[in-house]
């Protein structure tokens, strides 16, 4: 990647620096301000609609792929700026994975939705090896290793976006990021996925979007609260913008802002 | 008296019956004929089938009471028809790839889809005379006026929007849930369609271009005078830059002829020519049926 | 964290990947183009064949209908005309037919599978190609009508489209020809048509006690007006264009006549005719007539499409 001179402190990996993004005229968030650690995990919080899933899928340009959807500002990771026009998208999502809300397996057998992206990124190690030991951190193994030759649709709900967790576990990435990945699964499914996050943050770096309070309260150690408010100037709509960083601990006990209190209480949202 | 009953005599009544019974007329008007149509070519093209009529050539009309077979109108078609395709499907292909994955809805890709839908909409004898002014009066294919490669060159332009439609709409309809899996794994653009897709919107794709191939074995106007007729057997790939019977042109030539024997050539021509492409339809049309959506849970 | 520096070779996308994926993007663009490319050149290469008979009658062309390579004077009234006619009677006798008998498939008269066979029967005669109905019309049609076209003519000979005696192939075999065409076209476009009317239309027509007709005259045919016209005007197009059974049975005669009854001509069918063995201006005046008949149906199907594009936005 290009190595760009900007000061990052440390153990910062991804930072968002003034970041403001448009759907067309629209705008869904703005004057994003935010440093995201290394091995840590990191829950975005806030009301429906308010740029969680519009801020996440910028950190690795997914965004790119959604017609006139543009960002203003900064995304530096690893010292650089993605958005920068000589950065290749293919490259950064190699190095920044995503888990979707909905789960998204390929039409292939269980073993090939792992091997593909695995192959992609010119895995030479033992692929039965890297299927298995995915399949585990994805907390997906004991169910499915006598039909590793099904397709990946004959799977539960739940099953298949642990597959999808497993899949982007098995490429490796520097950091993986989800959008609400246990919005779809039931309580013991989620403690397995939680129980995955915090083995992987040995290794990884972890950003998700959840509803779930507890769950935030739970897995991560950082959480920023997003909040969405109508601006003079804006076209009517609501902006989102990043309300709150902290610490877990210090969001849900003594949040700063009154706001913040009021959503993790449950007053609004 | 106000009842509930049904009234015979109500004008509500009588009129509704009377506007169902003209629809029944014209369901039947409609159907009746085309039942007859059907069965008469399968009937009386059936009956003329024989064992050398796949082998033989034509004999020109009048010499003889004995017309011959239609073998180098069967091969003919088949070239011809192989021509266009490979000339169509990949343009084809690639065309809807495009419109399908890269173009985000822009003014380019309307104006292309547009012109997708105009040129289907071109009269196909307009593409005989296309091809006419283009290859066959230049004598630009290496000297040869008349010839298959023309002929299947004007077929290519009747088959080309079917293509690009179908790969259009078939790629549509895969969710982009699937794409965001493979990009989000760090597969390349190319990576993604040719190995996602491309496969996922497979059937589809085939059945219309299946479909696409079915209509144009049957077109003849883009050949009279683009691929012409020919009485000879086909031997070799030299023959390509000659004149070059098909199924459809022989039936043409033989049914405006005044004598009997040609006329049954025509007869067994048309029967294999609609068994064909009705089978083919049927067949697809069932595939189709079978595989209606994707499996999600 | 060092171990996968060596299992992940690909991590960093080496400059032949990327080159791949610009050049595959850009060959699809430039397949994409071609249509554009074809179309255009279709429309350039007509129009500049036609040139020269264009520059020597003009307008004239569209309106005198000698056609004499022999003096060389051209004039294509007769086939502009055959073909205007051919293609709208046509129409005007498909249209009740079609949307009858797709009404008749939509409602719920005979049991569901009935329909269904009888909507696919129709749609895979949409595949039968038309030199075979040709074939057809001339060895089944023309001797099944002959006694009825004789009636025509001896009782209503009074009026000009029957005023010629019958003899043999002529326009109004070509019309109904036609008909056998179009029928498929017009039937299942206005049967999809009906069926993307709204089901809550229905219900609120019939809930208000509306009988099952008054329904479908003021209420579901109005909503699947618009879907039926762009079909029809897409019938008309292919009408236009048509050649082969047309040719096969309109008894291809240049010489004028209003009536029906007599042999006559359509831009397709002369094409079809003498293109092959044209040579000088007839050539051009060919090109000519060509370049009319692409117009005529280029407006059609663009007047099409904008309905199916106004259409559509509405639901
Ligand atoms: N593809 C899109 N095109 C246009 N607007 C969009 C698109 N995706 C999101 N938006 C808008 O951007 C805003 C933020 O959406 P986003 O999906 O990021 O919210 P969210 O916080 O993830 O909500 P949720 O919790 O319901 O998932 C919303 O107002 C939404 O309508
Ligand atoms: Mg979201």
């Amino acid at each position: 990647m290009i190595k760009t001179n900007k000061k990052t402190p440390k153990n910062v990996i991804l930072s968002l620096e003034n970041v403001s993004i448009s759907y067309g005229t629209f705008e869904a968030v703005r004057n994003v301000f935010c440093n995201f650690k290394k091995g840590k995990i990191t829950s975005l919080i806030g009301p429906s609609g308010c740029g969680k899933s519009t801020v996440l899928r910028s950190l690795n340009r997914m965004n790119d792929l959604i017609p006139n959807c543009s960002l203003k500002g900064t995304v530096l990771f690893d010292g650089t700026n993605i958005y920068d026009k000589r950065v290749d998208p293919v490259e950064v999502r190699r190095r920044i994975g995503m888990v979707f809300q909905q789960p998204n397996p390929f039409p292939k057998s269980i073993y090939e939705n792992i091997a593909f992206g695995a192959r992609i990124n010119g895995f030479t190690g033992d692929m039965d090896e890297l299927v298995e030991s995915s399949l585990r951190k994805g907390a997906l193994w004991d169910e499915c290793k006598d039909k590793l030759n099904e397709s990946g649709y004959s799977l539960s709900g739940g099953q298949q976006q642990r597959l999808c967790i497993a899949r982007t576990i098995a490429i490796e990435p520097e950091i993986i990021l989800m959008d609400e990945p246990c919005s779809a699964l039931d309580p013991i499914s989620t403690l397995k996925i939680e129980e995955t996050m915090h083995e992987l943050k040995k290794n990884y770096t972890i950003i998700i979007v959840t509803h779930n309070m507890q769950q935030a309260l739970r897995v991560s150690d950082m959480t920023a609260f997003f909040n969405a408010v109508e601006y003079e100037d804006g076209d009517g709509g609501k902006v989102g913008y990043l309300a709150e960083f902290n610490s877990t601990k210090k969001i849900f006990s003594s949040p700063n802002e009154k706001t913040t209190q009021e959503y993790i209480s449950g007053k609004f949202g | 008296m106000n009842s509930l009953y049904y009234q015979k005599r109500l004008s509500r009544n009588i009129g509704d019956k009377f506007f169902t019974s003209l629809s029944v007329i014209c369901a039947l008007i409609a159907i009746l004929p085309l039942i007859f149509l059907v069965t008469y070519i399968l009937y009386k093209g059936g009956s003329q089938i024989t064992p050398e009529l796949f082998t033989l050539e034509p004999n020109p009309p009048g010499d003889d009471l004995d017309a011959g077979g239609i073998n180098p109108a069967l091969i003919g078609t088949l070239i011809i028809t192989s021509i266009a395709s490979i000339i169509a499907i990949p343009i084809g292909v690639g065309g809807g790839i495009y419109l399908a994955e890269y173009s985000k809805g822009g003014a380019f890709s309307k104006f292309i889809r547009f012109g997708v839908n105009v040129l289907a909409g071109v009269p196909s004898i307009i593409a005989g005379v296309f091809i006419y002014a283009l290859i066959v009066s230049t004598k630009i294919l290496f000297g040869s006026m008349y010839s298959g490669l023309a002929g299947g060159m004007a077929l290519s332009i009747l088959m080309l929007p079917t293509v690009i439609k179908t790969t259009d709409e078939g790629l549509k309809l895969v969710p982009n849930e699937l794409r965001y899996a493979s990009l989000g794994v760090g597969a390349s653009m190319y990576t993604t369609i040719l190995k996602v897709t491309l496969p996922s919107a497979f059937r589809s794709i085939a059945t219309g271009v299946v479909l696409g191939i079915a209509r144009a074995a049957g077109e003849t106007a883009p050949l009279i005078f683009t691929a012409l007729f020919s009485y000879y057997y086909i031997t070799g790939f030299g023959d390509l830059f000659y004149e070059m019977g098909s199924l459809a042109v022989l039936i043409y030539n033989f049914a405006l002829e005044p004598y009997d024997a040609q006329n049954k050539l025509a007869w067994a021509a048309s029967f294999i020519l609609v068994l064909s492409i009705l089978s083919v339809n049927i067949f697809s049309r069932i595939l189709a049926a079978f595989n209606e959506k994707p499996k999600r849970v | 964290m060092e171990e996968k520096l060596t299992l992940f070779k690909n991590r960093k996308r080496f400059g032949i990947e990327k080159n791949i994926d610009i050049i595959f993007k850009n060959t699809a663009l430039v397949l994409s183009s071609f249509v554009a490319i074809i179309l255009l050149g279709i429309i350039l290469v007509v129009f500049f064949q036609s040139f020269e008979s264009f520059s020597r009658y003009g307008l004239k062309f569209l309106v005198t209908s000698e056609w004499n390579p022999v003096k060389d004077e051209y004039g294509a009234f007769t086939a502009i005309y055959g073909t205007l006619v051919t293609s709208f009677l046509s129409l005007l006798i498909t249209i009740p037919l079609g949307v009858g008998t797709a009404i008749f498939i939509t409602e719920d008269f005979v049991p569901k599978v009935f329909r269904e066979i009888i909507g696919s029967f129709v749609e895979l005669l949409a595949a039968i190609p038309s030199v075979v109905l040709g074939l057809w019309a001339i060895f089944v049609m023309e001797p099944f009508f002959r006694v009825f076209f004789v009636f025509l003519h001896n009782f209503f000979g009074w009026i000009p489209i029957f005023s010629t005696e019958p003899t043999g192939r002529n326009s109004l075999l070509a019309i109904l020809i036609l008909v056998v065409m179009l029928l498929p076209i017009v039937t299942s476009i206005a049967r999809d048509s009906l069926n993307q009317v709204p089901k809550k239309l229905r219900n609120a027509a019939y809930g208000i006690g509306a009988s099952r007709w008054k329904t479908i005259f003021s209420v579901i045919l109005p909503a699947a007006l618009s879907g039926i016209m762009a079909g029809v005007l897409l019938a008309l197009g292919r009408a236009m264009g048509e050649t082969m059974a047309v040719t096969m049975i309109i008894g291809n005669s240049n010489a004028f006549s209003w009536s029906l009854l007599s042999p006559g001509y359509t831009i397709s069918s002369m094409l079809a005719n003498q293109f092959g063995e044209a040579d000088g201006s007839q050539v051009s005046s060919l090109f000519y007539a060509a370049f009319v008949l692409m117009t005529l149906s280029l407006v059609v199907n663009i007047f099409a499409q904008w309905l199916v594009k106004k259409f559509s936005l509405k639901y």
